[in-house]
């Protein structure tokens, strides 16, 4: 092959077609387009970088107005507003927050508590602005709606920010960074965009896996409401008396159970002798969606302030936390619920009464949180 | 419930038809090259063959492809399914779902026995083929 390819470079160079011009053109090209690529092999790179990004900055562009378009419409059919919704729900795709600062970590728990529980109720007051008709439920899920919203205009800035810097500056690097995670953000924008609709028609979503295993338990038994957002039901189960708690539903809503747990700790004097969390939780590429697993602490996400809440209240009366997870991805978990997760909820329940068996005794009193939102999950 | 909603972008980068030009002009001087040498060397005419051959068919792949960015882009909504079930029997009535349903929402009266229902599941299924199957 190599004495082939001598042999035809050693026939161009003896001009084949004897002295045709034609024949130095193409000696030319030739040359050219290797001294093209051996200085500009770079900026030719970053070009064909920068049209993958642009061809996924116009799918995330039209995934975003599509999720605008879907939270303008329920707004109007919910809500039934007297003035057009789009400038507020403009404005409110806009919005953002400001985390407390950091050089002094002593009590920021507190403080992010704080800016969390502002936004919280800024937002649910431009809802209810936005769409005066709509009940509680419905404020919750419409919330929701626009936080999906809100979070596929985000990548779309961010993304659209890489690329025009990228452009602009012609750094490669820039550009590569973007260029490298742009497969995972894709995923995650689709989640969002699966999401919208799940949150407009209320349907329950992966992440609520925790708040439906704890609704099977608490369902048939009296709840009381508690803060913030919370419900608990005391069940007897396996000759234990559980105190089950999830955030109340059937709206769109993950709840405080950080506060909800202190209060039924407080309530019981510490004499709680052991906590099972339950939740959905991220699986690992080649693992089972829907498998479920068991293990210690609490299993709680979101900005930390429940989790810190938790792991304070358990401290101060040494209560073990088990926490039994759902496995599934991000994009399981904002879109509508699977079949495989709903059928991971029996699995689930029988790891619970498994772990209280071997871990308690009759007649303890144990609580079991069911962590997620509860979107579509009544009690 | 299940929805497709479509988009229409258009966009030829002009750098993309330029690189698309530059190949296939080198490429048909390749087959001329080829032509003309055919008689004095058929192994180095087969080669440029083989060579113009390859650069007409990338370069028409490519201008191919580009000219499809009239593409269209998509939100697939997945069709979410409601179980009915009697709390008495047991009968099972599966539905698309519908707004308002939610899981252990009390529903209409059962057709067999008259008794309560309840809604006892709300769920997507993910199509066989659409499922990751991993063999590691």
């Amino acid at each position: 092959m190599f004495t082939s390819l001598m042999a035809l470079q050693s026939k161009i160079s003896q001009n084949p077609l004897g002295d045709n011009p034609i024949s130095w053109i193409l000696n030319l090209l030739f040359y050219v387009v290797f001294i093209v690529f051996l200085f500009y092999g770079q900026r030719i790179q970053l070009y064909v970088m920068l049209r993958e990004v642009e061809g996924s900055l116009f799918k995330l562009k039209y995934i975003k107005e599509e999720g605008r378009k879907i939270a303008i419409e329920t707004i109007k059919e919910i809500g039934k507003p007297q003035t057009d919704p789009v400038t507020r729900v403009d404005r409110f795709l806009e919005y953002f927050m400001i985390t407390p600062q950091n050089l002094d970590p002593a009590g920021i728990v507190w403080k992010l508590e704080h800016v969390l529980d502002v936004r919280d109720v800024r937002l649910k007051d431009e809802v209810k602005l936005m769409a005066p008709s709509a009940d509680e439920t419905q404020v919750n899920n419409l919330e929701n709606t626009l936080e999906a919203a809100m979070a596929l205009n985000y990548i779309y800035k961010v993304i659209r920010h890489f690329y025009l810097l990228g452009k602009k500056t012609l750094s490669l690097y820039t550009i590569m960074q973007i260029q490298m995670l742009l497969p995972l953000i894709m995923r995650e924008a689709e989640a969002y965009a699966s999401a919208l609709k799940a949150f407009a028609y209320g349907q329950p979503i992966g992440d609520g896996a925790g708040a439906i295993v704890a609704g099977r338990l608490m369902h048939g038994h009296e709840t009381k409401k508690i803060p913030k957002d919370c419900v608990v039901a005391t069940v007897p189960i396996e000759g234990r008396t559980a105190f089950v708690i999830k955030a109340e539903g059937p709206g769109g809503n993950v709840g405080k159970p950080g506060d909800a747990i202190k209060q039924v700790i407080d309530e019981n004097e510490g004499k709680i002798s052991m906590m099972i969390m339950i939740d959905a939780a991220a699986k690992l590429e080649g693992e089972e969606v829907g498998e479920v697993a068991d293990g210690v602490g609490a299993a709680i996400g979101g900005p930390g302030v429940d989790q810190f809440k938790i792991e304070e209240s358990v401290l101060e009366y040494h209560i073990p936390v088990n926490a039994v997870i759902i496995k599934e991805d991000i994009g399981d978990a904002v879109s509508p619920l699977r079949k495989e997760i709903f059928d991971s909820i029996d699995k689930a329940i029988e790891r619970v009464k498994q772990v209280l068996l071997e871990r308690t005794k009759e007649g303890d009193k144990v609580i079991i949180a069911g962590i997620g939102n509860t979107i579509g999950v009544g009690q | 419930m299940t929805q497709r909603a479509t988009n229409q972008t258009t966009k030829i980068s002009s750098f993309v038809l330029l690189v698309v030009v530059v190949t296939l002009l080198l490429s048909f001087f390749a087959l001329v090259v080829a032509i003309n040498a055919y008689s004095s060397d058929p192994v180095v005419a087969g080669w440029l063959i083989m060579i113009g051959f390859v650069g007409v068919a990338l370069s028409a792949y490519v201008l191919l492809q580009v000219r499809r960015r009239v593409r269209s882009l998509s939100i697939e909504i997945p069709p979410v399914t409601t179980t009915i079930e009697c709390t008495k029997c047991g009968f099972k009535n599966v539905r698309e779902f519908q707004r308002g349903d939610f899981i252990f929402k009390e529903a209409d009266t059962c057709q067999k026995c008259n008794s309560k229902t309840m809604i006892t599941a709300i769920y997507r299924e993910v199509k066989e083929g659409q499922k990751e199957r991993s063999r590691i």
